[in-house]
């Protein structure tokens, strides 16, 4: 197998002949270009996640708040 | 089978299956990726004209290639939100649009590092050129189309439209370098020959790069759908399920 590579040293390889920019941005493109539509989908869940979470609590709070004004002018209301 | 077609419209259902398959996709992705790239750089025979820049083929053709199957999909997936009115469909056409435009835009930048060596210009206003140029600025029609519409029932129908419309550029696209004399080489035939210009030691890592880059595709395609529903649903309560059990 290994007598199939085309270079003959990794000075060789890395060089790719007269085309050391033209091969190697390409690979190094497409490397990037899968990375991020890999990551950038596992970046917006999670945020999405986070924004849930903080709506969930503040509606929480929200709800807690307006029960205990409902009682407080409840009680105040019976006061009277 | 109309039951299965519906069930497979399902947010729900689509959300669940998705995420058993995920791992098996990633797997095989990562393999055929690992095989496909290690065969291009080290092992594909210098092209006798070309030189070495013949490996960048191996990234240029799968994912101009599988670009192409961008507008397909989003014109069948338009033709089931208009006919069947299928929730899913419309996700799935709205999160094709921004990865195809992905797909074509590096498929335009890596033509031109090609291009610049072997034709001595990175850009050229040839048949092929042209259209796929034409096929990123629809794709990036699509998506402005889709934020400009605020309601979203609208925007699924206008949407659905230009894609079944855009769809008409890519049999020009494919058939462009037939039709007219261009500066972009026709498709290659395959030739089972070892020693031709195009033979199995050529084309075989080709092909496995051409799927590699279809299931990256895939796998890009069903996250971001994944995403899609978990915000169109999230009013519902097996979505506050997720959101409340999940770290991170």
């Amino acid at each position: 197998m290994f007598e199939h590579i085309q270079f003959n040293s990794v000075a060789e390889f890395l060089q790719m002949g007269k085309y050391t920019f033209h091969v190697w941005s390409v690979y190094g493109l497409f490397t990037v270009f899968i990375l991020v539509n890999l990551f950038l989908p596992r970046v917006q869940r999670r945020q999405f996640i986070r924004e849930q979470r903080n709506k969930a609590l503040r509606d929480a709070q929200l709800a807690k708040n307006t029960a205990v004004e409902q009682e407080r002018d409840g009680a105040s209301g019976e006061a009277s | 089978m109309w039951q299965w077609f519906f069930r497979l419209g399902s947010p729900k259902w689509f959300y669940e299956m998705s995420g058993k398959w995920l791992p098996w996709l990633l797997v095989l992705m990562t393999v055929l990726m690992s095989v496909g790239v290690f065969w291009a750089l080290l092992f594909v025979p210098q092209d006798y004209q070309q030189g070495d820049t013949i490996r960048i083929m191996y990234v240029h053709v799968p994912v101009a290639s599988i670009s192409l199957a961008c507008f397909p999909l989003m014109a069948i997936a338009g033709v089931i939100t208009l006919v069947w009115k299928m929730k899913l469909a419309d996700m799935v056409a709205k999160c094709a649009a921004p990865i195809g435009a992905w797909f074509t835009a590096v498929a335009l930048a890596t033509g031109a590092i090609w291009g610049q060596p072997i034709w001595g210009t990175w850009w050229a206003w040839d048949a092929r050129l042209t259209s796929m140029l034409i096929q990123f600025f629809l794709l990036i029609g699509v998506i402005a189309l889709r934020s400009a519409i605020e309601s979203p029932d609208a925007a699924a129908k206008a949407c659905a439209l230009l894609a079944i419309v855009g769809a008409i550029n890519v049999p020009i696209i494919k058939y462009s370098v037939e039709w007219w004399n261009t500066l972009h080489q026709p498709a290659s035939e395959f030739s089972m020959d070892e020693g031709n210009a195009f033979g199995p030691e050529i084309w075989v890592p080709l092909l496995i790069m051409i799927f590699a880059v279809y299931c990256f595709f895939v796998i890009s395609l069903i996250l971001s759908t994944r995403n899609e529903i978990l915000q169109r649903e999230r009013r519902a309560q097996w979505v506050m399920d997720i959101v409340a059990k999940e770290q991170v």
